[in-house]
């Protein structure tokens, strides 16, 4: 105990109550940004622009919250752009020539072929030791081979969906577009996995350190082979979602898609080297992105320069953030979960 | 224990190498793998040992080549660069947009590689000085740099270079027709590989990459080295710009795309540690080699350029795989457990489903 004024020790810790909540510097930054887009553009501010944001960043949540399982254990997935790629082909073939098939079957489907190429991944990086940056790499280029193998160079059309397929992420029974509604329901499975359940401890104790995990007998081997699996079954997910949307499955669906989901991640406070990251963190950082993405277009940027924009956001995003958390550490060791 | 763990281990100082080793090394693997491709594509097309046909080739591989030559140094540091394929777009871009400016090509070219050179740097300072993890500055940059392409150059196409600028990327030398790109790829090889095998500064490269702070500790400015190699890397992607734009004659925003996973694939398959602090410069050169005359037999055999992104990929995983299970072997032997044998036989159970409804579910659409 020391002997500061008690009204000034209240106001500090109020302060490191605030500040250890690591995802502060991410809201400050989106209020930032939304406050000077709508000074610009003060049409920018209603419901409707808020829920296309959603639309819009809702495929990248379900990816990117695999893409954080994976970093908390030291790795990366750089194939699920490639993932989405083949299973968006692959299942939207199988409801072309079985219109009959359930669209929740087509989920399921989709969900089935996305965990089985994670499971390669898992297989390489645990059984063959291979790096994940360079197993992934790999298997980035031969899922993306493999949507050629399968189609041939064709791709299939909007024209030639099964109505219920196409209304599958955009139809909104229960008043918002399901896509978002799949996305918010991953969003809360991920978070009660991770925080309330022993696999999804398990993640966070592999990646802060992998020797005191196995000697606690945490089964580091079988949780590493676990977040690529789950990594893969959510970006099946994805690309059945995608298919619907777009109404359209491509052999360039999501094509360079990798790199933004770990820009989600790493944007909301995912440690490149593992260990840490949360779900809100995530969500947020992928809020973040889509909100700046919307933002160039509503002020009527040109649509060339905005890629640019968007880049040096995520820049001045990632150095933001490091500064504040390293004036929290100076503070006291805050900021970390 | 984890991979990474794993290759932590290698890291440590290694018993001085036998006479035995001297054969053991990656890159006679290489050297063997190069010569199995070559009797195999010289079987499969009769056009494969055609020179010409080849020295044409070689320079669809020689601005990935260039982009490579610093990969090895920023990798062996433990480090990477994403940017790489936007930097040389961004390079490229400019330079079109003067030159549609009516600025003179030579000093567009300039102004293209000044424009790297700061890219570069921007990449060093965020990493050396604010210290970011590479990874993540390097995917900002990824996004940043060919945005700023894309803002340069819009939806248009920079055309209409001078023939002595064309020359830069079109031309040959001799009977042969060796490329004149290949000539300066072999100049910029023999510098980067002289500096890291024979200059102090590449020794120092290795040291970063086996330990930072034992570096830093003994009084190496180890963020100079890092901001050196990072302007490097922007100075010869830059360059690889230069030359892909004098190559097509024309550029485009989307030039290069994807290319750097290319370029850290030749990298890694080049038995460059992607953990850093080893591999060697003649390594990459090879790998690259091999690469080359893989897509290029396969073109031949009119596989597409998709496809041979499979074999590609399937190169890159196995050569790790493999001498890992060797290793693995010949230090236990081969036991299985029933744990193992039970996964395995699950693990093959999917992959025959998911083989065959591969090819099972694509007949429908098809015969349509």
């Amino acid at each position: 105990m020391n002997t500061t004024a008690p009204t000034n020790q209240k106001s500090r810790s109020l302060f490191l109550t605030l500040v250890r909540f690591r995802e502060l510097s991410i809201i400050i930054f989106i209020l930032l940004l939304i406050g000077v887009v709508a000074l610009n553009t003060p049409a920018f501010l209603t419901i409707e622009n808020f829920r296309n944001i959603l639309l819009n960043i809702s495929i990248l949540v379900i990816v990117a919250l695999g893409q954080m399982m994976v970093i908390i254990t030291r790795g990366i997935d750089l194939s699920v752009s490639s993932i989405i790629g083949l299973v968006a082909m692959m299942v939207s073939f199988t409801v072309v020539a079985f219109p009959g098939v359930s669209p929740l079957a087509a989920l399921l489907l989709g969900m089935l072929l996305g965990a089985i190429l994670g499971s390669f991944n898992g297989v390489i990086i645990t059984a063959g030791k291979v790096p994940p940056i360079i197993a992934t790499l790999g298997t980035l280029s031969i899922y993306r081979g493999m949507v050629f193998l399968y189609s041939g160079g064709t791709w299939i059309n909007s024209f030639e969906m099964p109505d219920g397929y196409r209304a599958l992420a955009k139809a909104s029974p229960l008043g918002l577009p399901n896509i978002i509604l799949f996305a918010i329901a991953i969003a809360i499975i991920v978070y009660i996995f991770l925080n309330h359940t022993r696999p999804g401890r398990d993640i966070y104790a592999v990646g802060s350190n992998p020797d005191a995990a196995n000697v606690a007998g945490i089964p580091v081997q079988r949780t590493l082979f676990m977040v690529y699996v789950i990594s893969g079954l959510l970006a099946g997910l994805a690309a059945v979602l995608w298919a619907s949307r777009f109404e359209s499955a491509q052999t360039n669906t999501a094509l360079g898609f990798e790199l933004q989901t770990v820009a989600a991640a790493v944007v909301g406070g995912v440690n490149i080297f593992g260990g840490s990251g949360s779900v809100i963190g995530v969500v947020l950082g992928a809020f973040l992105l889509g909100t700046i993405d919307y933002a160039l277009i509503l002020m009527q940027i040109s649509p060339f320069w905005q890629l640019a924009a968007q880049g040096l956001l995520i820049l001045v995003a990632v150095i933001v953030d490091s500064a504040i958390r390293r004036r929290l550490q100076r503070l006291g060791g805050a900021g970390e979960f | 224990m984890t991979t990474i763990h794993e290759e932590n281990n290698k890291l440590t100082p290694q018993p001085k190498r036998r006479s035995l080793d001297f054969f053991l090394r990656w890159e006679w693997l290489l050297v063997a793998l190069i010569i199995v491709v070559i009797l195999v594509n010289s079987q499969l097309s009769p056009y494969f040992l055609n020179l010409r046909n080849m020295m044409r080739a070689t320079s669809d591989y020689m601005e990935m080549g260039l982009m490579m030559l610093p990969m090895v140094f920023i990798i062996i540091t433990g480090n990477i660069d994403l940017s790489v394929a936007s930097t040389l777009a961004m390079c490229a871009s400019l330079l079109g947009y003067l030159h549609i400016q009516g600025v003179n090509i030579w000093i567009a070219a300039l102004a293209a590689l000044l424009l790297g050179v700061l890219g570069g740097a921007l990449n060093g300072y965020l990493i050396a000085r604010v210290k970011l993890p590479a990874l993540v500055v390097t995917l900002g940059t990824y996004a940043f740099y060919r945005g700023i392409a894309y803002g340069l150059l819009g939806d248009q196409a920079a055309t209409g270079y001078p023939p002595a600028f064309t020359f830069l990327g079109q031309g040959t030398l001799g009977a042969i027709r060796f490329p004149l790109s290949a000539v300066l790829f072999i100049i910029c090889a023999i510098i980067f590989g002289l500096v890291l095998h024979k200059f102090t500064f590449g020794r120092y490269l290795y040291a970063i990459g086996n330990s930072e702070e034992a570096v830093r500790y003994s009084g190496v400015s180890v963020a100079r080295v890092k901001m050196i190699i990072f302007i490097l890397s922007g100075f010869m992607s830059a360059l690889a710009g230069v030359v892909i734009a004098a190559r097509f004659g024309s550029t485009r925003p989307d030039v290069g795309t994807g290319l750097e996973l290319s370029v850290i694939t030749a990298t890694v398959l080049g038995g460059i540690n992607i953990f850093g602090g080893s591999g060697t410069m003649i390594g990459a050169i090879l790998a690259l080699l091999l690469i080359g005359l893989m897509r290029f037999g396969m073109g031949l055999v009119n596989v597409q350029g998709q496809v041979q992104s499979i074999a590609i990929g399937l190169l890159l995983i196995f050569s790790i795989l493999l001498p890992n299970a060797a290793r693995q072997l010949s230090r236990r032997g081969l036991q299985i457990q029933r744990g193992t044998a039970v996964s395995a036989l699950v693990m093959l159970a999917l992959g025959g489903f998911f083989i065959w409804f591969f090819f099972w579910s694509r007949i429908p659409v098809l015969n349509q």
